[in-house]
């Protein structure tokens, strides 16, 4: 709760600095209160204060609360220049702010109105934040199919909230479990239409198969630091929204959602990591790579027991942090170069034997190979999956992984084995910075895991 | 505490390796690896001659998860280290030869797939050993990718997608075998023994199918060998070196330590089935290697006869097999990473290595000639050669599992004379021509090298005993208690 007052606070100030102009100091100003919330949203750990029966703050909420503001921290510094780059400077640490805050609602609900709140606090930033690059017909593109396929999606969530409402009488998520428990049998029709509606509109949120086809236009469009954003805070958010509802209310009947919910996680796998091969742009590949990578999340959805939670929990971390130092290469390459096909890498390993180096150990990680912490995320999420029973379904996660292999090494044999056309990078100190930073913690976080994991 | 030294001493080194500059680079690595070789040696000065495990070092790692970071050596693992850290300052003095580009990066990689070989060999935790088996592939791939021959891209690749596939079967394995351990789960071996054997033959099977695969990729046995000839022929010598060297016993190893002990019964199931497939590449590498043109190309393929021999030993569950396997995997690795370093200096004077283009080498230098025979002697497996204690009892302990496949393996032998003998005729002896009549004598290097070599092929083929001591006590309990779990 902290967190959410602290970081309402942040972005409200933002928007004052236009007025009050101190809009040089905004950005340094930012990136402390960004640590001093994170400070204060570690007190909130082991408290378990429920606020108006809206939001309970549990270690969940703090947890991934925790791990969204770290990842917020790693995107400010890869993001400086998107903040000087344009005049409307303070509305867009407004609105990322706002962003952050509709995430630290949908990480703590504990009624189906505070989800939609969180949802939609978030999703209008990133309508707007897509579109930011006012000029470019891409961009327009992306916040016009965003917001498009983002309405779409919030009315079958809105849709499944209300047909749940109206067969339980209640938004509160511990009641409608209740209310399932105690009406074995009985409980109407209509209360199973609400579970797969909101499922859909989950789905989409988290870009899942066959829900996934506003993604890599989305992504591809958007500015490559808003990219970065939608694929690691938002989602990171979304699937602990999923999460939350899922295990708790869905729990009891997930006979309804079980067989979906597999088929959908074999899709996603199946289409995101196929689909990235055939990519020529970098960032549309990573943009499937991030659709693929919300399917090895639904297997531990999916698999619902004790691992599942901190499995999430780790996986999201370890896929933010490798994605972050992706995109913020991709960023510096694409304005280096003009372009981002693949073969904008080509002579990396020559040119900038530093950009390549953390590029590798990212795709590494994304790839799931040890001892990063992709493969232990991934290791974990087989481990979860396995334990409920879902053979088949890893099996096809294990050779979706290999597929996964081949794209991210295209990219890493793009680097070190093409020639280089011997163009200078100049990476600044705050990239330098990012980039050592999420290369250790990409390694370290690979050796030791434990510290995340037994959070949950 | 040695344990750890020997893991950690070759990453310490890699790692300061990568702050040095200009050609100390190559000795410093050199040095690195003499001193990782000297801490085994008193590590074999320490160790008791029985079945259990030593210099035991464990750690909590990922307690949650009951993971830990737990490492020791008996006289198997021991032996396989043995090998390890004295091949690599061998295959680092090969190197001496060509000027790599990066050298700091070369040499550094060299050494940080060292550490992780070792690591391979000490694991008791079935977590800690996945995690040491990938962080081996990344290594070699990058060093095969950057230093590597033409088209290299393309090949390195599929041998890391094609290992990193067995790699993932086995994760799964271990994760079953993981999640049927008492209590709270833990991935220490002889928990993961007790839940393999606990289980029905039908589950055993299945886990010794997946954890097979794995190591029959990394080995590689018929039908899993397609990637091997290309990777080891355009691999720099030096990766060829360390994937045929050390690299191929990670994929023995495994089928020692983390087959036969964990799913007895479904070695009785899909035995059968594995040796036959070893057989069968013993004498199909055999064939093929016949009809090669290229030198390297044809080691390469006789390598894939001898792994399969090694595995049709141990495979078969017994003593004699057991330690012939242990033998063959260190004559292996000597005479094979000989015969790629005499490929290698044949290559570098003459620019060729199919044998249209060479021959009379011997006319020319008898020195070399000489040292080329013994390896290739060797590697033939004749009596008073290392090659011979090792396929002697290899073949004898497939005997004693069925006279007829041991009678088919044993074509090897003497196909293996075959295309060897055939492969020195046609380089060393007749007509000197313009490629070959300027080739250069030794220099003190590759003498040196190839002295050590030979002088090992030869040490071990009289007198074999000190290392069959090595691994005895620890071989025959692991044979009795696969032999008492099926029932033998």
């Amino acid at each position: 709760m902290k967190a959410l007052v602290l970081l309402s606070s942040l972005g409200l100030i933002s928007l004052l600095a236009e007025i009050f102009s101190f809009k040089k100091l905004l950005y340094p100003f930012v990136l402390i209160g960004l640590v001093a919330t994170f400070i204060f949203n570690l007190t909130d750990w082991n408290t378990n204060i429920t606020y108006f029966k809206m939001m309970h703050y549990d270690n969940y909420a703090v947890a991934f609360t925790s791990v969204i503001l770290v990842i917020a921290f790693l995107w400010f510094l890869m993001s400086e220049s998107y903040f000087k780059e344009e005049t409307s400077l303070t509305d867009h640490f407004a609105l990322i702010l706002f962003a952050l805050a509709g995430t630290v609602i949908m990480v703590s609900y504990t009624n189906m109105t505070m989800l939609f709140l969180g949802i939609e606090i978030l999703s209008i930033s990133m309508y707007i934040l897509a579109g930011s690059k006012k000029d470019d017909l891409g961009s327009n593109e992306a916040a016009f199919k965003y917001l498009i396929m983002g309405a779409f999606a919030t009315g079958f969530l809105l849709f499944g909230i209300t047909l749940i409402y109206g067969s339980t009488g209640s938004f509160d998520l511990t009641e409608i479990s209740n209310f399932v428990t105690s009406h074995q049998g009985t409980v109407p029709s209509i209360f199973y239409a609400g579970v797969l509606l909101m499922l859909i509109g989950l789905s989409f949120k988290v870009s899942a198969a066959p829900f996934h086809f506003w993604a890599p236009d989305v992504y591809q469009g958007a500015p490559t630091v808003i990219t970065a954003f939608m694929a690691t805070i938002v989602k990171t958010a979304a699937f602990a929204a999923f999460l939350r509802l899922f295990s708790t209310s869905f729990a009891s009947v997930n006979d309804t959602w079980v067989n979906i919910v597999w088929v959908m996680a074999a899709l996603t796998l199946l289409v995101g990591n196929i689909t990235a091969v055939m990519q020529t742009s970098t960032k549309r590949m990573l943009a499937y790579s991030s659709v693929a990578h919300a399917g090895y999340m639904l297997l531990a959805l999916l698999a619902g027991n004790s691992y599942s939670s901190s499995a999430i929990l780790f996986y999201t971390t370890a896929y933010s942090i490798g994605s972050i130092a992706t995109f913020c290469i991709l960023n510096i390459i694409t304005n280096a170069k003009g372009n981002d096909t693949v073969d904008s890498f080509n002579g990396l390993g020559k040119s900038n034997p530093f950009l390549a180096f953390v590029m590798t150990v990212a795709l590494l990680s994304l790839a799931g190979i040890p001892p990063t912490a992709g493969f232990f995320a991934k290791y974990y999420i087989f481990t979860a999956a396995f334990q409920s029973g879902f053979t088949g379904l890893v099996l096809i996660a294990i050779v979706a992984s290999l597929v996964g292999v081949y794209y991210y090494f295209r990219i890493i044999i793009a680097m070190y084995f093409k020639e280089s056309t011997d163009e200078t990078i100049t990476v600044k100190i705050n990239h330098k910075i990012l980039l050592i930073t999420v290369a250790i913690a990409i390694i370290a976080l690979g050796l030791f895991p434990d510290f995340i994991i037994r959070l949950l | 505490m040695i344990t750890l030294l020997l893991i950690f001493f070759p990453l310490l080194a890699a790692l300061l390796l990568l702050m040095v500059k200009g050609e100390q680079v190559k000795k410093i690595a050199l040095g690195a690896a003499i001193i990782e070789f000297v801490i085994s040696i008193f590590a074999l000065t320490q160790f008791q001659y029985n079945a259990n495990v030593q210099f035991e070092a464990s750690y909590a790692w990922i307690r949650s998860l009951g993971i830990t970071f737990h490492v020791g050596m008996d006289g198997i693992s021991l032996l396989l280290v043995l090998l390890t850290t004295f091949l690599v300052p061998i295959i680092i003095l090969t190197s001496f030869n060509t000027n790599y580009k990066n050298p700091a990066i070369f040499y550094s990689l060299i050494l940080s797939m060292q550490m992780a070989l070792i690591g391979v060999f000490v694991s008791l935790d079935g977590f800690l050993f996945y995690v040491f088996w990938e962080l081996a592939l990344i290594p070699i791939y990058f060093i095969c990718l950057l230093w590597g021959g033409e088209d290299r891209a393309k090949i390195t690749f599929k041998f890391f997608i094609y290992t990193l596939a067995g790699s993932l079967l086995m994760l799964l394995g271990l994760i079953y075998l993981y999640q049927h351990t008492e209590g709270t789960h833990s991935f220490n071996i002889d928990a993961l023994y007790k839940a393999g054997q606990s289980l029905d033959a039908v589950h055993q099977g299945y886990v010794f199918v997946a954890l097979f695969m794995a190591f029959a990729i990394k080995m590689p046995i018929f039908p899993f060998h397609t990637w091997q000839p290309d990777t080891y022929t355009t691999a720099p010598t030096t990766g060829t070196m360390l994937l045929s060297g050390i690299m191929l016993k990670m994929g023995t190893y495994g089928l020692i330590r983390w087959l036969l002990p964990v799913v007895p019964l479904g070695l009785d199931h899909w035995g059968n089935t594995a040796i036959i497939l070893s057989v069968i590449g013993i004498v199909y590498a055999s064939c093929i290697a016949i009809a090669q043109k290229d030198f390297k190309r044809l080691i390469a393929y006789s390598s894939i006869a001898h792994v399969g021999l090694i595995s049709a030993g141990i495979l078969a569950a017994n003593v004699q097999g057991m330690q012939g396997a242990m033998v063959q995997m260190l004559s292996h690795g000597v005479n094979v990473v000989g015969l790629f370093f005499i490929v290698d200096i044949i290559q570098q004077r003459t620019g060729k290595r199919d044998f249209v283009s060479l021959g009379g080498i011997r006319n020319v230098n008898p020195q070399f000639a000489v040292l080329f025979l013994i390896v290739l002697l060797g590697s033939v497996a004749l009596p008073l050669t290392n090659g011979f204690i090792g396929e002697f009892l290899l073949l004898n302990g497939l005997y004693q599992y069925s006279s007829w496949l041991a009678a088919l393996a044993g074509l090897s032998v003497i196909l293996g004379a075959v295309y060897m003998l055939r492969s020195y005729q046609s380089i060393m002896l007749g007509e000197t021509n313009a490629v070959t009549s300027t080739f250069a004598p030794l220099s003190g290097n590759e003498k040196t090298v190839l002295v050590i070599l030979c002088a090992a092929i030869i040490g071990f083929g009289i007198y074999p005993k000190p290392l069959l001591d090595i691994a005895e006590p620890a071989v025959t309990k692991l044979v009795e208690g696969v032999q008492t779990a099926l029932g033998r």
